[in-house]
């Protein structure tokens, strides 16, 4: 018998089920086809402004700066002037995200470069896919818009999120997920980003800057 | 057995632990750190207690129809593109992980810290046959170095203090300036980020563990704070997952609902930094990622758990938090457990996986607190399944003559009640009597065990139940 096969048969074995059982099956079925949430948290169930304060109080509490701006148009200078306050390089690392392309980056002096990461870049940007305003998290999807590289490579990450994509909770997010790939699909990669890089092994004392980014700072986009 | 144990002597062990000065600094910083993260991070959300239950119940649910949900989770794994290795034992992982990296050529590995991986003993094998694997947590990378194993599930380099650290980056790091500063232990993690940002680059397979395997949609969740585990996957043109079949869960949601309770528990973090959901390769169009996804699921013996009383231990997420509250972890560290899971959870997972008869020692290192159980995020009842092994162990006649002979002389009198209350109060008359003086004995026959470390306080002449009973008598008159 097949490795496969044969820890099937022990799980039911153990269990006293067959596989054949359709009561079982049944429930599994419709367990996956339901998805209960469960319990979710009274903390992020808040909207309009008070969600917004949630999640950006949130986001410093993972040791995160965050801004706000009123439009996309005011993205890039917002940044140039993060970048400038903490002695950064002009330079910028972006994906092909048509949200950040269509902002007007010819107004700073930054110098753009565009595609993933190949380990050498300071400062990268991304476009988020939502927020949690719950943890203060951002949650990012993989493809050629956001490389999965930049959250994890450069030296200084950040993130522009729009208002109206920072939801109250997860399962918001994966209803979103859901509409836009599809129930049962999903993109390569989600990654739930809360917070800068991070390590307690030496001593158990927190220090920021462990492999991925020393600093993360998040844009919010108001309109 | 696939890791050297050293399980048998844990009491040779523990001594010794007791006796490490600098063991004994390093383990302060558990005692402290972690107990406080935990009661803060639970008090400022209100529904953690309800979160614990709705995690438990998921668990439960999963285990009960896993057959289901395995099957569901594999094909989605392969319509999206990935592969799925089943594998008995560790034997049969090791070599299925080794023909995927031989078949990409690889000669250096990358690795997202993965107990799983210690438990097969990847790192010998791959090293063996030729291919350099590489720790890249730093706590993982750390103990590589030293060739030792974790001694804690989420920070496996607890048991060491900044300067030792210091002293095998020195040992081992031979191209960097000899006389560079490492003073600060920020200094060493700087140093390490450099080291393997080169190792990250040039990978050409990287292994991870898997926190949750997601049936809904074929995707395997990697937890970190680091980003290591992140860039593991995300850089070499391989990517192995490696997780056991108890990783399961039904979807997304479910997901949702444990990690809630999993930082929480584990480092009192709200949610770890990183959070990854990975299925399947490279999509069309993508500028980076992996070009091959594979899982292997392993089993060693965690099926024939099932239907047990030991099933609810299938329900671990591996926080950490049972060893971060427990008084022998705190006093003896994890080495001194002898192999690869320490702590409450090791001691009751260890003797399944390695035998009763090497690992009977550690469900007996227990005071029976219950901290454990009163901090475990989805409720294992640790103290009950430890009990278990005792029983087990008692039944197959592995525990020594002496104790065996002292609990069946005991089991007599128990079972007789009026000969009991006879028997202990004609004996603690006489202790309180021979104690009258001094009021303890710093020698007592049978009693060794204790007074060679401490005095025995004298009884006060009466025992526990007259007492009981006269309380009881004076209160209803």
């Amino acid at each position: 018998m097949s490795a496969r096969d044969d820890i099937f048969a022990n799980i039911r074995r153990s269990l006293g089920v067959k596989g054949s059982d359709t009561i079982r099956r049944q429930m599994v079925t419709e367990r996956l086809e339901r998805a209960p949430k469960g319990v979710i948290p009274e903390r992020g169930q808040v909207s309009g402004d008070e969600r917004i304060a949630l999640f950006k109080t949130m986001v410093e509490t993972s040791l995160a700066t965050v801004t706000e701006v009123a439009s996309p148009a005011e993205v890039p200078q917002s940044i140039a002037l993060f970048l400038r306050n903490h002695n950064l390089p002009a330079t910028l690392r972006m994906g092909d995200d048509p949200r950040l392309r269509a902002m007007p980056w010819s107004e700073t002096a930054l110098e753009i470069a565009h595609g993933p990461s190949e380990g050498n870049d300071l400062n990268a940007v991304s476009h988020a896919f939502g927020g949690i305003a719950e943890s203060g998290t951002l949650a990012m999807v993989s493809g050629p818009e956001n490389p999965s590289t930049l959250n994890f490579l450069p030296d200084n990450h950040i993130i522009v999120v729009s208002a109206k994509d920072i939801a109250r909770d997860y399962e918001s997010v994966w209803n979103r997920v859901r509409f836009a790939y599809g129930k049962g699909g999903m993109p390569r990669t989600v990654n739930w980003i809360t917070g800068p890089s991070r390590s307690g092994d030496i001593e158990q004392t927190l220090l920021l800057g462990a492999h991925g980014p020393r600093r993360l700072h998040v844009v919010v986009v108001r309109d | 057995m696939t890791v050297h144990t050293t399980s048998p002597q844990f009491k040779k062990n523990a001594a010794q632990a007791l006796g490490d000065a600098q063991l004994q600094k390093a383990l302060g910083n558990v005692k402290q750190g972690f107990i406080d993260k935990r009661v803060k991070a639970a008090e400022k959300l209100p529904e953690f207690e309800a979160l614990r239950d709705s995690a438990r119940d998921i668990k439960d649910h999963t285990l009960r129809h896993l057959d289901l949900y395995l099957e569901t989770y594999e094909d989605k794994v392969k319509a999206s593109g990935g592969h799925v290795h089943f594998a008995r034992n560790a034997e049969e992982a090791r070599s299925i992980i080794l023909g995927i990296c031989r078949e990409a050529g690889a000669r250096t590995v990358t690795k997202g810290k993965s107990m799983i991986s210690e438990e097969i003993g990847i790192n010998h094998h791959l090293e063996a046959h030729g291919i350099v694997p590489v720790e890249t947590d730093l706590g993982e990378y750390i103990i590589q170095l030293r060739n030792e194993l974790p001694s804690h599930i989420i920070a496996p380099a607890v048991h060491l203090n900044a300067t030792q650290v210091e002293q095998d980056f020195r040992r081992v790091h031979t191209h960097l300036d000899a006389k560079r500063d490492l003073s600060e232990p920020v200094q060493l993690l700087t140093e390490a980020r450099a080291v393997l940002r080169e190792r990250f680059l040039a990978a050409d397979v990287g292994i991870t563990g898997a926190n949750f395997l997601v049936a809904e949609t074929g995707t395997s969740v990697i937890v970190t704070n680091e980003g290591n585990g992140d860039l593991t996957q995300i850089l070499p043109k391989t990517h192995i997952v490696l997780a056991s079949i108890e990783k399961l869960v039904p979807t997304l949601e479910d997901v949702s609902q444990i990690l809630r309770v999993l930082a929480r528990s584990a480092t009192g973090q709200e949610l770890s930094v990183y959070t990854t959901f990975s299925t399947g390769p490279r999509r069309p169009g993508d500028a980076d990622g992996p070009e091959n996804y594979h899982v292997v699921i392993l089993d060693n013996g965690r099926s024939s758990m099932l239907g047990t009383s030991f099933e609810e231990m299938l329900r671990c997420i591996r926080c950490g938090a049972c060893m971060n509250h427990c008084p022998v972890y705190h006093a003896v560290g994890g080495h001194a457990y002898g192999w690869v899971y320490p702590g409450p959870m090791g001691a009751v997972l260890t003797p399944t996986l390695i035998g009763v008869d090497k690992a009977g020692h550690l469900p007996n290192a227990s005071t029976f607190c219950g901290r454990c159980e009163s901090v475990c995020p989805v409720r294992i009842p640790l103290p009950k399944l430890m009990r278990h092994w005792r029983e087990r162990e008692f039944e197959r006649h592995l525990s020594p003559a002496t104790v065996r002979s002292g609990i069946k002389t005991w089991g007599f009198f128990a079972k007789r009640p009026a000969l009991y209350r006879l028997a202990t109060r004609a004996a603690m008359g006489a202790l309180g009597l021979a104690g009258r003086g001094k009021g303890r004995f710093a020698w007592l026959p049978l009693a060794k065990g204790w007074t060679k470390y401490r005095d025995f306080p004298a009884p006060q002449g009466e025992t526990f139940q007259a007492r009981w009973r006269r309380e009881r008598k004076g209160r209803a008159a």
